[in-house]
């Protein structure tokens, strides 16, 4: 990678000198509120996708009066494309544990879960045995708080975490009306803290280096450095830590293979970026999130197809309960074939375009919300593709 | 406590309302109606049909009204240019699912997404149709319910009621996405399940995905078959509810109308179901008496208290279901559409001279849990099936409205005799308490001589529309027959709606309370709100279908079961005493245990 890209090492540092139990003893040696306030100053906001600011998050949570609250790793990474979050609880566990006990403290939870996903349970004997020997060691320093895994349902809807709660709590898993939101009324009703992997990590590095070296990467909002999972057609697929807000154009010369002609941020419900955009793409939240996914295609491939396996996809996932969703995305998918057979009018893309607007604000959840991205993305930038 | 009042504007109108009233209440205030597919005023908030959605100003997404609490300085549109464009793609959305023949429907024109799709004036089909060839096979496999998947919006309205009034769960959702669909155990067909017939779940099912097996045709049939002489029976609830039906208001009694449509229809003969409601009384108070009596004097170890009412089949298939450990609970009087049959087709048709071959008994019901009752095994004591055909109130609104009748310009009339005339006590066995005040009434003047020592009659701790009710009644000064109930306090309790059914069942196994008598209606307010009574139902009409139901008790000459001549005259001539061989042999029945899944 000999270019522009910043690579970056926070995540997978390993810091002979300070182990993540070590950090949480100093950390949970501080008040709370400044903890936060060290979490709102960074910029963190949240790497699971809807980048919700992480110090407010716990803000909000530790104001609510509650006995009883909970602090939840969502590891359900379901997202295709993305693989980031099994790097790192392969590889840094620990810093993961950590940066649940200081959200408990500072929140004021005595329990964690990590709500891990089903196809990840190969990873479980490793991380169970792991997390066993954080949780003495929590025990050992008088650190009142407990991390749990539970196995997840094999659903990608259960990342969403109102239909994560509902799975951990043994029923189907359908997300939930909002409000109330998770700080309030979250697992088992309780004030609740769900944050991503890779988010509760960077807490910890947070509380480790002190919010200035995270402050000092990334752009004004977009704060610091992410984990990316890059696929597709490039010759050096993989995990890489790279700081945010860099041009799209620089990360397709570190990472394409010369040839391509798209790249799909954010996974199936990101958005299609084609290659006339590079130059004035910026990945962030100013410009295009992603949870990590970064899909390169070169010219070999079809648009239609992938758009075809994004459409199969949501309507398979989608966990049916709300019609924008579970019907709108029949029809995307089924309207897309009419189209390419010639069943349908070309125009009847902008039908559909227009019922993407519809799933966008009237669906339940972030689901069904989202399809219109690589929909909407594919189509207006690939329409002969999809047509002939 | 009282609650914070927030202020908000909907359409520009300002209005005030209680914290925690959702954007649809506050709307409804206004006299703004959003229309609604998945809400339901009996059950949780599910917010998935999404029809209900309105524009908050500055939010990026809309809200489900049904859903969504109102907040301080909120603005709300409920028919903005977004929100129509919404609503009408998620109609076109539902009905591209949906296998819209409505021509065909049961529910035809009476169905909450064809008054929607009918508002929208959907004609332009621009989506792709989606229903699968697969959801147009029904499951007929019940003798009550019949489920058409085709027709299913997804709305999970069944699934709550199932779940949270019957606590029974026969009803679920199963896999995701395009597959999702609301099905039961290992998808089995609805007759093999625990699924108790109550039809809770029909008389919230919006569209024509849930309705009654119906036996309109079977029973025009039977009325133009001249060799047959056709009987008919009405249950007490169907007198307040049926005009629900007929363009007549919610809570309006029509007994009389009822029965010359009745007649004109061409039954041979119109009869009551109240009567034989009275006979149970004299079976069941008996019955009660005779159990308290082996438990207190005789100190027999094998009678078993509390005992149980038994006149409702739905409760009686849970219970079988769910615990059948308390079988010997349950009062081994029949239902009285049952103990009617039997008496039909033998004491009846032996006075009148008709062969009971030749007979056929329709029973008028508020209820599809008796169309599986009618087809028990056990009941066929007259040697016949003993009740042919059940007619929910609904259906016999459509039979009056098949033969034309103008059922509101109506005079009249009144049932045949005998077995037409009843009591204030059968009346009210159509709400819930109402068998335990009319057993009341009567078993404490067996024992006692005087009347229950209520004002008018009127057993009021019994009444009312909470959950589970308890009460006690301190039985003194006893005739010297009775002695050992001297100062005995009676306590009874009542519950209505399976899920409430379940919790008192959980009390009496674990021994937490000591109930002499139970009373037990499988569904939400008893009979007035039973399966198969007139759609929709909320907690408002429930209320005035009960308050219906205790003016025609008031309004009875007879107040008392055992005071109905005609019952007194089927003791004398036919039946001997309560409990007798005969009354053993037509009016009692026994049970089966049935596997819970
Ligand atoms: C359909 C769907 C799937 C999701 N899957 C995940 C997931 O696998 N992992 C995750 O961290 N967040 C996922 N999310 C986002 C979560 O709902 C939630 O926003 C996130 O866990 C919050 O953590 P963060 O603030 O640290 O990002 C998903 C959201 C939706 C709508
Ligand atoms: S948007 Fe899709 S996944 Fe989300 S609740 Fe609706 S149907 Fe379920
Ligand atoms: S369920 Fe309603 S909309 Fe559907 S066919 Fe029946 S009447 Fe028509
Ligand atoms: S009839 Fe009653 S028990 Fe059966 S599915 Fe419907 S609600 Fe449940
Ligand atoms: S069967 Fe009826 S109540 Fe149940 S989900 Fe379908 S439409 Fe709704
Ligand atoms: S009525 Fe509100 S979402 Fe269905």
């Amino acid at each position: 990678m000999e270019n522009n890209l910043k690579k970056v090492d926070i995540i997978f540092e390993i810091d002979e000198k300070q182990s993540p139990l070590a950090i949480l003893e100093k950390t949970v040696k501080r008040p709370a509120d400044e903890i936060i306030l060290d979490l709102i100053d960074s910029g963190l906001k949240g790497r699971g996708g809807a980048g919700f600011p992480t110090g407010l998050k716990w803000k909000f949570t530790r104001n609510e009066d509650s006995e009883v609250k909970y602090v939840i790793c969502n590891a359900d990474e379901g997202e295709p494309g993305t693989f980031k979050d099994r790097e790192i609880i392969d590889r840094v566990p620990e810093k993961i544990f950590a940066g649940m006990a200081i959200c408990g403290f500072v929140i004021g939870a005595k329990e964690g879960y990590i709500y891990l996903r089903g196809e990840y349970n190969f990873l479980l004997k490793n991380l169970q045995k792991k997390l066993d020997e954080f949780n003495a060691g929590m025990k050992k320093t008088g650190i009142d708080f407990t991390i749990y895994i539970k196995s997840g349902s094999g659903a990608y809807v259960c990342g969403e975490e109102s239909a994560l709660f509902e799975s951990m709590e043994g029923k189907r898993g359908e997300p939930r009306n909002k409000p109330p939101y998770p700080t309030v009324a979250g697992y088992n009703s309780k004030p609740t803290v769900i944050n991503n992997v890779e988010t509760l990590v960077y807490t910890t590095m947070i509380c480790h280096m002190g919010p200035e070296r995270f402050k000092a990467l990334g752009t004004k909002d977009s704060r610091g450095s992410k984990v990316f999972s890059v696929s597709g057609d490039t010759p050096i697929s993989g995990i890489y830590e790279l700081e945010l807000g860099m041009p799209l154009n620089e990360f397709v010369d570190g990472f394409g293979d010369g040839d391509t002609k798209a790249v799909q941020v954010g996974g199936a419900s990101g958005h299609c970026v084609p290659r006339k955009k590079f130059n004035d793409t910026i990945i962030g939240f100013e410009g295009i999130p992603t949870g990590g996914s970064m899909m390169i295609f070169n010219s070999s491939r079809s648009m239609y197809n992938v758009l075809h396996d994004y459409l199969e996809f949501f309507t398979e996932e989608s966990c049916g309960q709300c019609t924008p969703c579970r019907v709108g995305c029949q029809q995307l998918l089924k309207g897309i074939e009419a189209v390419k057979r010639g069943e349908r009018p070309p125009a009847y893309l902008d039908d559909l375009k227009k019922l993407t607007a519809t799933m966008k604000i009237a669906a339940k959840c972030g689901l069904g919300q989202s399809v219109g991205n690589p929909f909407n993305s594919i189509i207006d930038n690939f329409r002969e593709e999809i047509i002939y | 406590m009282s609650k914070y009042l927030v202020n908000l504007k909907i359409n520009n109108m300002p209005i005030a309302v209680e914290e925690g009233t959702t954007i649809l209440e506050a709307a409804k205030k206004l006299n703004f109606r959003i229309p609604t597919l998945c809400n339901h005023p009996d059950l949780t908030v599910a917010g998935n049909c999404r029809v209900c959605v309105v524009e908050v100003k500055g939010a990026r997404l809309l809200a489900a009204a049904c859903a969504t609490p109102v907040s301080e300085g909120m603005e709300v549109l409920t028919n903005s240019e977004k929100v129509r464009i919404a609503r009408k793609h998620i109609v076109e959305l539902l009905l591209a699912e949906h296998n819209a023949d409505c021509t065909k429907c049961f529910k035809n024109g009476h169905c909450e997404l064809q008054d929607l799709s009918g508002e929208y004036r959907i004609g332009d089909h621009v989506f792709l149709d989606l229903v699968k060839p697969s959801s147009k096979i029904q499951d007929i496999s019940s003798p009550s319910i019949v489920k058409d998947d085709s027709k299913c919006i997804r709305c999970q309205r069944c699934v709550r009621t199932c779940t949270e009034l019957q606590g029974v769960s026969a009803l679920g959702v199963v896999n995701k996405g395009d597959h999702q669909r609301i099905s039961t155990f290992l998808n089995k067909p609805l007759h093999e399940v625990v699924c108790t017939n109550c039809g809770q779940c029909i008389n919230r099912c919006p569209t024509g995905a849930l309705t009654e097996r119906n036996y309109i045709e079977e029973v025009w049939n039977a009325l133009y078959n001249p060799s047959k002489f056709v009987v008919v029976q009405t249950a007490p609830a169907t007198r307040i509810a049926l005009g629900e039906d007929l363009g007549i208001q919610v809570g309006e009694r029509v007994t009389g109308k009822m029965v010359a449509a009745l007649k004109k229809l061409g039954f041979n003969k119109v009869l009551d179901t109240d009567f034989t409601a009275d006979l149970t009384i004299m079976e069941e108070g008996t019955e009660l008496l005779t159990r308290l009596k082996k438990a207190l004097v005789d100190k027999d170890e094998k009678v078993v208290l509390p005992m149980m009412t038994s006149c409702s089949p739905g409760w009686i298939k849970f219970q079988e279901h769910m615990y059948p450990e308390l079988l010997d609970n349950l009062s081994t009087c029949k239902s009285p559409q049952q103990m009617f049959g039997a008496v039909a087709k033998t004491y009846y048709a032996d006075k009148i001279n008709i062969k009971a071959q030749d007979m056929i008994v329709v029973s008028i019901m508020p209820c599809v849990a008796k169309k599986f009752e009618c087809e028990r095994p056990e009941m066929r004591d007259s040697g016949y099936q003993d009740v042919d055909y059940v007619l929910t109130t609904r259906e016999l609104a459509m039979m009056i409205k098949q033969a034309g009748i103008d059922f509101d310009k109506l005079e009249d009339e009144h049932y045949d005799s005998i077995l037409g005339e009843s009591t204030g006590a059968a009346v009210i066995f159509g709400a819930t308490g109402g068998v335990m005040e009319a057993a009341l009434r009567t078993a404490y003047e067996i024992v006692t001589g005087r009347e229950v020592p209520f004002t008018n009659l009127n057993i009021k701790p019994v009444r009312g529309m909470e959950g589970i009710k308890e009460a006690s009644i301190k039985i003194k000064s006893v005739k010297p027959e009775w002695s050992f109930l001297e100062g005995v306090e009676l306590n009874v309790a009542i519950a209505h709606g399976l899920a409430n059914a379940r919790k008192l069942m959980e009390k009496v196994r674990s021994g937490e309370a000591s109930y002499h008598f139970i009373e037990i209606m499988g569904c939400p307010g008893g009979c007035l709100g039973g399966g198969g009574q007139p759609i929709p139902t909320s907690p408002e009409i429930r209320k005035k279908r009960a308050e219906a139901i205790y003016s025609e008790d008031l309004e009875m000459v007879i107040r008392k079961s055992h005071e109905n001549p005609e019952v007194a005259e089927i003791y004398r001539e036919f039946l001997g005493e309560p409990l007798g061989h005969k009354s053993h042999d037509l009016l009692h029945t026994h049970y089966k245990v049935r596997k819970r899944y």
